[in-house]
């Protein structure tokens, strides 16, 4: 029982920084089209601002300085680089992969490859008592963030003008413009959020892993895109949703399985999903036809 | 002129949609842009609001607009109703209203809910759910909230059953009398009904403006340009007719004179698809 306690509770935690990770590229996506393989290195410049800040300053500081550095380089990203390429979706993909590929490079360059511990504070080092499962507290506080940040984007989604700016936006970006918006201030603004997600995810990865290092943002958003593909793109529920599966999904099949067969159970779902998608796309088109 | 465009050019995809369109829209009233299919009409209402991109001039209120954005050539005053109405379906109607307010638009809410009530009780329903003519009422509403200078309206009445076709007009006329309006639109009943000049494209160029009445008094120009006409001899007429239901809603058709008046039939369309 306990073990089951452990696992789900741990896969939760880790499907919670998942879902930092993949809600804001489900809303970047959603509304702009863009593809932003930069994500991850958003999260690892979080995960390093924490790191640095970390022991010098309170840890609530360290993490305000983790999401303010993932906002303001994704803010920076998007009016500079992205911006002006938003007829050429291939030069993007192309700047932003090639922004994931640098901004990592240079953090090594300047700390090093090697992983960096991330002390957390004391309150955090600890674990719960769970059903007889010690329970690291980390993952309390990772689920937590996770369903602060879920509630405050659908507040943000549904009662804000921006929010529905960015909801119309999703469905027809250019009718929104007809109507006199100028929806460039709302794709800087998501993708300000966006940024501001990786960075906590960054911050908060660190914790959960007890270290930062150069890849890990990359490493994370492979799962990110898995979530936000089996999510949907501009479903913040329903990448909530997916990012808790495909992290108990993880944790599981690592623990009953065998330990590394848990990345490979996330993509065998994401396979799994679009195969199902597309008899389901494939049985509607039938039914249409007979219709 | 409210708006003016001068040699508007408008490729696609390699192809020339439109090739030097020029043509005038009159402050007041409504200005008809017609033409068969697939001769550049919805392009050139996007090529004014800049949604494609465009070469040429174009001038609104006397200001050129044609190197502004789109936002903001709308905010200048243009009340834009599509073609396909492309409300947001995931939204209710009173989010999509929201999302058309600009400042001042309270008081116009009064106006909206008065020409369309229905959109009032409907307030919290998806916008994707409504029937076509409810959804072109959300359309045309957006193009309400707002004080602007000149509304675009794109096909209103495409696949409305005739009896929404004829409420739909109802507020157009009652819209156009407070705001000049371009109308692009193949049901000629409607045209007749509405508008005072008309421009007519072919082949994404202008090849006919003048009073709407003129030409459709000329079965060989209207079947020249339009492609549809009537026999010689007959007159035709537009009449209105109470609906079957006793109620005030008016069936909108062309009658020719020589029908008697209670066999009424459909209106006449420059839609290729149109029976």
């Amino acid at each position: 029982m306990s073990t089951l306690v452990l696992l789900t509770l741990t896969g939760l935690g880790l499907g919670a920084l998942y879902f930092l990770i993949a809600s804001g590229l489900s809303l970047i996506f959603g509304l702009m089209d863009v593809l932003n393989f930069a994500h991850g290195a958003l999260v690892t410049a979080g995960a390093y601002a924490a790191w640095r800040l970390t022991g010098h300053l309170p840890f609530a500081v360290a993490i305000a300085a983790a999401i303010a550095t993932g906002a303001v380089l994704a803010a920076l990203i998007e009016t500079v680089l992205i911006r002006p390429l938003y007829s050429r979706p291939k030069d993007q993909i192309l700047v932003t992969v090639g922004l994931g590929l640098a901004l990592p490079a240079l953090v090594q360059g300047i700390w090093g490859a090697d992983a960096r511990q991330l002390r957390a504070p004391r309150q955090l080092a600890g674990t719960v008592s769970v059903l007889g499962a010690k329970v690291p507290t980390d993952r309390f506080v990772l689920i937590a963030a996770a369903i602060v940040v879920l509630a405050a984007l659908k507040l943000f989604l549904s009662r804000t003008r921006y929010g529905l700016v960015v909801r119309a936006g999703v469905e027809d970006r250019a009718m929104v413009t007809a109507l006199g918006i100028d929806v460039r201030k709302a794709f800087t603004l998501v993708f300000a959020i966006g940024g501001a997600l990786a960075g906590l995810a960054g911050a908060l990865g660190g914790v959960y892993f007890g270290s930062v290092s150069p890849d890990q943002g990359t490493s994370l958003l492979v799962f990110g895109f898995v979530v936000v593909v089996i999510g949907g793109m501009g479903r913040t529920d329903g990448v909530a949703l997916a990012a808790a599966a495909v992290g108990l999904i993880q944790q599981f099949t690592n623990y009953y399985a065998a330990s590394g067969l848990g990345d490979f159970a996330a993509v065998a779902i994401l396979a799994v999903v679009l195969l199902a998608r597309g008899n389901r796309d494939g049985a509607r088109r039938l039914i249409r036809r007979a219709a | 002129m409210i708006l003016e465009l001068d040699d508007v050019r408008v490729t696609l995809g390699g192809s020339h949609i439109l090739q030097g369109v020029s043509f005038s829209v009159a402050p007041t009233g409504v200005t008809a842009l017609l033409g068969r299919n697939g001769v550049g009409k919805t392009t050139t209402v996007k090529a004014i609001l800049g949604l494609v991109p465009r070469t040429g001039r174009i001038d609104f209120g006397g200001d050129p607009v044609h190197r502004l954005r789109t936002h903001e050539i709308v905010r200048r005053g243009i009340g834009y109703a599509p073609e396909d109405r492309c409300v947001f379906a995931k939204l209710t109607v009173t989010e999509n209203l929201a999302l058309a307010e600009r400042r001042g638009s309270a008081h116009a809410y009064d106006l909206v809910y008065e020409l369309f009530p229905e959109l009032k009780t409907r307030g919290a329903q998806a916008a994707g759910t409504l029937s076509g003519g409810q959804q072109q009422m959300v359309a045309i509403a957006r193009t309400l909230l707002n004080d602007n200078r000149l509304i675009v309206v794109d096909e209103p009445t495409k696949g409305l059953a005739p009896k929404v076709v004829t409420e739909v007009a109802e507020v157009l006329e009652r819209a156009a009398e407070r705001v000049p309006m371009l109308l692009v639109e193949q049901n000629l009943a409607l045209v007749r009904r509405l508008a005072g000049d008309g421009v007519v494209l072919a082949a994404g160029q202008v090849v006919h403006c003048g009073p709407v009445r003129e030409l459709l008094a000329d079965a060989a120009l209207t079947q020249e340009l339009l492609g549809v006409g009537q026999a010689r001899g007959e007159n035709v007429t537009l009449y209105t007719r109470p609906a079957p239901s006793g109620g005030s809603t008016h069936a909108l058709a062309i009658v020719k004179d020589r029908q008697p008046p209670d066999e009424v039939s459909p209106p006449e369309s420059t839609r290729s698809d149109a029976p």
